[in-house]
């Protein structure tokens, strides 16, 4: 439900940095989202689609970078993906882990005209 | 032509947040944001805590919700001013909202203010509003597996309450393991077991807002 707020914000981000460099079009739009943030690629694209109208963003096309959420064992080391309902590490079953990526949530890059 | 961007999407609303800390922090005012799903007991957290602190702090209160001014009439029979935010359907609030709600809130007066964020475990953690402490709240009918459905609500807290602990004899809610949970991905997290009926463990709860206050 928040991706309405998140996709609004994104399309100022992305008109700001078309402006600077003077662009007449977007054509695409690369983002990097963090499993965590829990958020639906299709509902900012529905989104996208409904609010980017009439801007020079129109018809950009959105590629979307899943970022996966992984952990550091405290005990060993040890990388690895948290899974569902499962946060024990497989190499120890050590359960105290600093979360390393899956908050990502920001703009890399925009392809203008 | 490619552009490099690298910029945070809520980048916009990071830095309103920051503009809302350094007003509350000029009026040596502590900002508790409380986020919970809907009836885990914000507003019933809020009356028990108040009832428990005011002869100790003064306190303030910004209500949040999609619609309707029930809990900011709630909570001002308590004597406490109040600023009730509506959302207009948006599922969380953001640090422009609370901007505008300070702006309508004695500050000078206040030493503790709850933000009561709406009820939502999903976006209210992506959206920082400036406050000092994010206190997550759970109870005992939810079940014990929230932090693996919404593992960045309990990742982000500074505490947790576990509300509503005078049901534990008739639901199946397992404290230690989702204690455990939580604390595997978040170190430094103070966890309370609190019931908002019969006043148990509000009184830990409450001395913990006092040293986060004297600590400021």
């Amino acid at each position: 439900m928040h991706e309405l707020a998140i996709t609004q914000s994104m399309l100022d981000l992305v008109l700001e940095q078309a402006r600077k460099v003077e662009a007449r079009e977007v054509k695409q739009i690369n983002l990097v989202i963090g499993e965590m943030s829990g958020f639906v690629e299709e509902c900012v694209q529905f989104y996208f689609d409904f609010i980017s109208k009439g801007t020079i963003a129109e018809h950009a096309a959105l590629s979307f970078k899943m970022i996966p959420t992984t952990a550091r064992c405290r005990g060993c080391g040890k990388l690895f993906e948290l899974r569902e309902f499962d946060w024990t590490c497989p190499n120890c079953q050590g359960n105290s882990m600093e979360i390393i990526s899956g908050k990502e949530l920001f703009v890399e890059s925009i392809e203008v005209e | 032509m490619k552009i490099k961007v690298l910029k945070d999407i809520l980048g916009a609303n990071e830095q309103i947040a920051v503009r809302n800390r350094e007003l509350l922090d000029k009026n040596n005012v502590l900002a508790v944001n409380l986020m919970s799903s809907p009836g885990a007991g914000k507003t019933s957290l809020i009356l028990a805590t108040i009832k428990e602190l005011k002869q100790k702090a003064r306190i303030g209160v910004i209500e949040g919700d999609i619609s309707s001014s029930l809990d900011a009439q709630m909570v001002g029979k308590e004597g406490v001013p109040v600023v009730q935010i509506n959302t207009g359907g948006e599922c969380h609030l953001d640090a422009n909202m609370v901007s505008n709600a300070l702006g309508n809130l004695p500050l000078p007066d206040i030493e503790l203010l709850f933000i009561e964020n709406v009820g939502n475990l999903i976006c209210p953690a992506s959206f920082s509003l400036g406050s000092h402490k994010k206190v997550v709240i759970s109870s005992v009918p939810e079940g014990d597996d929230k932090p693996f459905k919404y593992p960045l609500m309990f990742h982000i807290a500074d505490a947790v309450l576990i509300n509503k602990i005078d049901l534990l004899p008739y639901l199946k809610f397992d404290v230690e393991a989702f204690s455990q949970a939580i604390k595997g991905i978040n170190e430094r997290v103070e966890i309370f077991p609190v019931s908002c009926t019969t006043g148990q463990g509000i009184q830990q709860w409450v001395a913990w807002l006092l040293t986060q206050m004297g600590r400021r």
